[in-house]
């Protein structure tokens, strides 16, 4: 875990949240417990149950009593819905802010990305 | 939150000296804490009172519920490992264990064996022509196994390399997480083990400076940096703990009120990095440091 990079618990959330959007934890599947995540990224495994539990909070995870934590159905929708809607303030701010600061215009901008999605 | 031990306004005094002054903090059941100070801000005279190996001069020390001084049924549940921590003469490594194993009824023999193996300690080896690295291994060893309902480790790495040290990380972790129990850990390596903690308790010529969860830390502090005097507006309005200044521009460590975060501080038009553990303590040790000069002898540790 990146020490420098905020909250741990909240860390935690994000891979598993990252391995949700890409696929690689799929629906139905079982998340990783805490004491396998505690062991993974050398935390407290309060800090990692804390993660977890954020997430069953959003109804990304749910708990199967005595079994453990698995990605609920319609997680990954819902997941990339938020990122959708997180994503002008996450992305799209900080490009203006330095495009205003270099005094590119936005119709500069909205060139530099059609040039950038055309050479794709 | 359920507490191991609780200290009550404690005092203590070596004759002309305050090791400690006026503390009051519990330590939380089932948490790794860790003790973070300065040398001889009072880490190991707190640890001392803890395990019953002094009585304060003012104040009360409760663990599971009674003063552990003198008190076998406490001090068999507790196990205080020093910084270089000695062993009779004599004593081979598994005689260090085997005592060890009689004094605490918890003790994993399997777990004190699989360490051994770890840590590639000798077995017959007298503990006395160890270096400096195995013989802090062997309290590692020790404090592990012990399995003792609260563990205090004294600054346990003295003279493990890197890798040591990170077995020790990854072994307290692993047996924690099997086996929760209170555990404090006074260490000047902060940067390492700040990952491990769920409590954080820093103290600062015998007073505490600081006593939170470790997280709610973490979000609490930012380094904000940008024109000088937006900083200082900025600062104005939070806890300043930290400032640096070149040219036009300043960088300040802040504690930010409740409820504030990186937006507010970019609406403030400044750029904001999360402040990690290691740093909040320099800033907020730099800052008493600044308010009260003290004499050179305040700094020596204490003798013990």
């Amino acid at each position: 875990m990146n020490e420098d990079g905020g909250p741990i618990f909240r860390q935690v959330a994000e891979q598993i949240e990252n391995a949700i959007v890409d696929g690689s934890l799929p629906e139905e599947s079982q998340a990783p417990s805490s004491n396998e995540l505690a062991a993974f990224h050398r935390i407290n495994p309060a800090t990692a149950a804390k993660g977890l539990n954020q997430l069953v909070a959003d109804g990304v995870l749910y708990k199967r009593r005595g079994v453990g934590m698995f990605v609920a159905p319609g997680a990954r929708e819902q997941l990339l819905k938020r990122r959708r809607s997180e994503f002008a303030d996450q992305y799209v701010r900080p490009l203006m802010t330095e495009a205003q600061k270099l005094g590119i215009s936005s119709r500069e901008l909205t060139a530099m990305i059609d040039r950038w999605g055309g050479a794709r | 939150m359920t507490a191991a031990a609780t200290v009550t306004d404690v005092t203590m005094h070596f004759r002309e000296h305050t090791a400690l002054d006026g503390v009051t903090t519990a330590f939380e059941q089932d948490a790794i804490t860790g003790l973070l100070g300065r040398n001889g801000a009072g880490k190991t005279t707190l640890m001392q009172l803890l395990t019953g190996h002094r009585v304060p001069t003012r104040g009360r020390v409760e663990v599971f519920g009674a003063a552990p001084y003198e008190n076998d049924a406490v001090l068999s549940r507790i196990c205080f490992i020093k910084e270089g921590q000695r062993y009779p003469d004599h004593f081979r490594v598994r005689d260090a264990l085997d005592s060890a194993a009689l004094l605490f009824p918890g003790w994993d023999a399997d777990l004190a064996a699989a360490l051994v193996a770890d840590f590639d300690l000798p077995a017959r080896r007298p503990v006395k022509k160890l270096s400096r690295g195995m013989n802090s291994a062997v309290g590692i060893v020790i404090g592990l196994a012990s399995r003792a309902p609260l563990t205090l480790f004294d600054e346990p790495y003295l003279g493990l390399d890197a890798v040591a040290r990170q077995l020790f990380y990854d072994r307290l972790l692993a047996d924690y997480a099997e086996n929760p129990r209170t555990i404090v850990l006074s260490t000047h390596l902060i940067e390492e083990i700040s990952s491990l903690l769920e409590r954080v308790l820093l103290i600062d010529r015998g007073r505490v400076l600081l006593d939170a969860d470790a997280e709610s830390l973490r979000g609490s502090a930012l380094t904000v940096a940008g024109p000088r005097d937006r900083v200082a507006a900025f600062a104005a309005a939070h806890e300043l703990l930290h400032t640096e200044t070149l040219g036009g521009s300043s960088r300040a460590v802040v504690r930010l009120r409740p409820g504030t975060d990186a937006d507010d501080v970019r609406a403030a038009g400044l750029s904001s990095e999360p402040t990690n553990l290691q740093q909040l303590v320099i800033a907020m040790s730099l800052q008493t440091a600044q308010a009260r000069p003290t004499a050179l002898s305040d700094l020596e540790e204490v003798s013990r």
